[in-house]
């Protein structure tokens, strides 16, 4: 039993080792046949093979699956090759290697120059050098000093740090524990979702094998270094992943950001010297110190070394987790490795960057993904949400979605993030019904502006990047919005008719049965017919209709 | 949940005031929300204003002031799922239950969340019933899972983990895609 692989869309996989037999979609009744045939007698079972969908040949081994070949899987592969609940597992492919290399053969000055060389920056969102982040928080003074583990991934639609706690919880404590002793400090803590139970269960296992195994607690290794860690479980607060407000919320206080004129690496946890980093940065540092920073800062970029996992999700046909090194285009995470858009759809966007995001359009897929190229068009890193969006999405629809989720996250310290996205809300639901005005536009680009600018953390500071990157890009969706009242890709529901083509219509009567509204009327050999005035626009005869005779205007 | 138990909990983190919150959850998990009189108790026993745990309880997401259904129905509104038509699906969850997202039916069967993500974006749209995790949903096919969670149950055992149809089996099978050792 392993982690994640990040071929979600494939799962259940069977990878049967040495052979890195590759099997997928596999089902509780195929269990026996795969005991029986392929452990027993060494033949492949062609039916669970992958089969590449653009040449047809048909899969053998997983390193030859497209979706993994073009991947560079330095921190997120391991999951593959362990269970993650025994720490023997994680010390056989060379875990707390690096642990031993710090501490018996490199002063905290040197891991932090070395991680500072390495070029590695925060992969919570912000991008901050964490060599440097570490070095302020060692040199700042007070006693005692705090390194936490910020697992609190809000971000809809990203789930890294989720599978890399589940699947390898051992790589981020041992990350932890060479910052701590970097950094000068002896108590941490992980902050997760409570979302995420599993992650929890298996980090609560991973603490107790590395007590066991001298790695936490008092005299690492024989060392005089200490080093214990806590589990918090979040409250279910978005804002809580800002790191002020995770600290606010560790001492039991509700999740409110505070001004950062001082850094919490100087004042942060009960107003004490205080490093945060995201699980996977925690999770890149024993593979700096392992194999040196000078192998990693050879992947990437000039400004972004490394890899990123990215979660690609949404209109995309091999959704999954995947690792690449920084610089990759964004056409080639989506059409290489995410084996392009289903169903034969056009491609619209790619969002990246959560909430705090922004929609990148076509004609900027060749850009290079990295932290500095995808802010200047508009959108950022982030936490590495990927979510891919096809002609069905209706880009002010999908603006509004944001702003929803951020008005009903923010904590409301701030009047102009509270009051500015509620009202941007407002703006834009009032456009998707069919109620927009001429300057709507301009409005919320102006709105988007002062709530940007005068909110106090980065949830509202980046608030208004959906709105604003969509206005930017697809423009002409508001106005055929507002202008002509229509919604182009037929989603939103003022907007939109649904009818039945009584060419395709085979009155199977499905539709009907469907409906909640009793809304369709038609008999047996009659084409079914749609009463506008009952219907409701919940879209179940879409989905209930197999010949495509309902057709949305 | 009794006084005494409450008290048990309050032990446990060494009636320490900084660990409020997972005092709360601790009780948010057993009894599914926080009673007037478990919150005026720990404000006592931790000598705190009852507000300060007022505060805390409406701030935070994960508790409820009002007793939640048997059955907890989260449905994802993640991006990723929301791109694949997650909104369609909770107004089939809302017609159906007759309650909106944070609401619970009058007999205590259901309550209802709409949460913004389960992190198994990959399975979407998604919605999970007390733990068990359903993917790709649609509002026809919430329909036959919704049923199981109706039943009345039988004997001891959950209904929700009791047989199921061979239609509902299927579909757990394969929502059970979800990233991740189970």
């Amino acid at each position: 039993m392993t982690g994640c692989h990040g071929f979600c869309e494939r799962g259940p996989l069977l990878v049967i080792n040495p052979q890195k037999l590759f099997y997928q979609k596999v089902q509780v009744e195929d269990v026996p046949e795969v005991l029986s045939e392929t452990i027993e007698k060494g033949n492949v079972i062609d039916r669970l093979l992958y089969v590449n969908p653009v040449t047809g040949e048909k899969i053998v081994h997983e390193d030859e699956v497209p979706f993994y070949k073009l991947q560079e899987r330095i921190i997120f592969g391991k999951n593959g090759s362990i269970d993650p609940t025994s720490i023997e597992d994680y010390i056989a492919i060379g875990g707390y290697k690096a642990l031993v290399k710090a501490l018996f053969n490199m002063s905290p000055e040197e891991i932090i120059e070395s991680v500072k060389r390495s070029g590695l920056r925060g992969r919570g969102g912000g991008g901050f050098p964490t060599g440097l982040k570490w070095e302020s928080c060692r040199k700042a003074p007070g006693e005692p000093r705090y390194v936490i583990c910020n697992a609190d991934e809000g971000d809809p639609g990203a789930y890294m740090d989720r599978s890399l706690l589940e699947g390898n919880p051992h790589s981020v404590l041992e990350g932890m524990l060479i910052g701590a002793y970097a950094i000068g400090s002896n108590q941490g803590h992980v902050f997760v979702r409570k979302e995420y139970p599993l992650a929890v269960q298996n980090l609560r296992i991973a603490l107790q094998q590395a007590e066991e195994y001298g790695l936490l607690g008092e005299g690492i290794l024989g060392t005089g270094f200490d080093f214990s860690v806590r589990i918090n479980r979040g409250g279910g607060a978005f804002v809580c992943g800002e790191s002020s407000a995770l600290m606010a919320s560790l001492e039991g206080q509700p999740g409110e950001p505070r001004p950062k004129h001082i850094h919490t690496v100087i004042s942060g946890l009960h107003d004490k010297p205080t490093n945060l980093n995201n699980v996977e940065t925690w999770a890149n540092v024993p593979v700096i110190i392992d194999k040196g920073d000078q192998w990693y800062a050879q992947l990437g970029t000039e400004g972004s070394k490394g890899t990123k996992i990215f979660s690609l999700v949404g209109k995309v046909n091999n959704t999954g987790l995947v690792e690449v090194p920084m610089g990759i285009t964004l056409r080639e995470i989506v059409y290489d490795i995410g084996g392009g858009i289903p169903g034969g759809k056009k491609f619209k966007a790619v969002q990246t960057g959560g909430p705090s995001g922004g929609c990148i359009p076509e004609s900027l897929l060749d850009i290079p993904v990295d932290f500095d190229r995808l802010t200047e068009v508009g959108s950022m890193m982030g936490s590495g949400g990927m979510i891919v969006m096809d002609e069905g999405n209706c880009m002010v629809d999908v603006a509004k979605y944001f702003i929803n989720f951020l008005r009903d996250e923010s904590c409301g310290k701030c009047t102009s993030c509270r009051e500015g996205t509620q009202r941007m809300y407002e703006i834009l639901n009032d456009i998707t019904e069919g109620k927009g005005k001429r300057g709507d536009v301009e409005l919320l680009e102006e709105l988007g502006w002062v709530v940007a600018e005068a909110s106090l953390c980065a949830l509202g500071g980046t608030a208004p990047n959906p709105v604003l990157s969509t206005i930017q890009y697809f423009r002409d969706e508001y106005e055929a919005h507002i202008e002509e009242k229509q919604c182009p890709a037929g989603v939103c529901k003022a907007l939109i008719q649904y009818t039945i083509d009584s060419e395709l219509c085979t009155a199977c009567g499905r539709c009907r049965k469907a409906c909640p509204s009793d809304a369709i009327s038609g008999a047996k050999k009659v084409p079914h017919k749609i009463d506008q005035e009952k219907c409701v626009k919940c879209g179940m005869c879409v989905e209930s209709c197999k010949f495509d005779a309902v057709k949305v205007q | 949940m009794e006084l005494r138990e409450v008290d048990q909990v309050l032990k446990e983190y060494g009636y320490e005031e900084s660990a409020i919150l997972p005092i709360l959850q601790d009780i948010q998990d057993r009894d599914r929300y926080l009673a007037k009189e478990v919150c005026e108790h720990i404000a006592e026993k931790l000598s705190i204003p009852v507000t300060r745990v007022y505060r805390l309880a409406t701030f935070y997401r994960a508790f409820s002031l009002t007793p939640r259904g048997r059955h907890l129905v989260s449905c994802c509104m993640g991006t990723a799922c929301h791109v694949r038509g997650a909104p369609r699906v909770l107004d089939k969850l809302e017609m159906d239950l007759s309650i909106e997202p944070g609401g619970t039916t009058k007999d205590l069967m259901f309550s209802l969340e709409s949460v913004n993500c389960l992190g198994a974006c990959a399975t979407g749209p998604l919605v999970v019933i007390d733990g068990h995790y359903y993917g790709h949903m649609s509002s026809i096919k919430i329909d036959s899972v919704l049923k199981e969670y109706k039943k009345p149950p039988k004997g001891e055992k959950d209904e929700g983990k009791t047989k199921k149809s061979g239609k509902s089996r299927k579909t757990e099978a394969k929502a059970s895609k979800r990233k991740g050792p189970q």
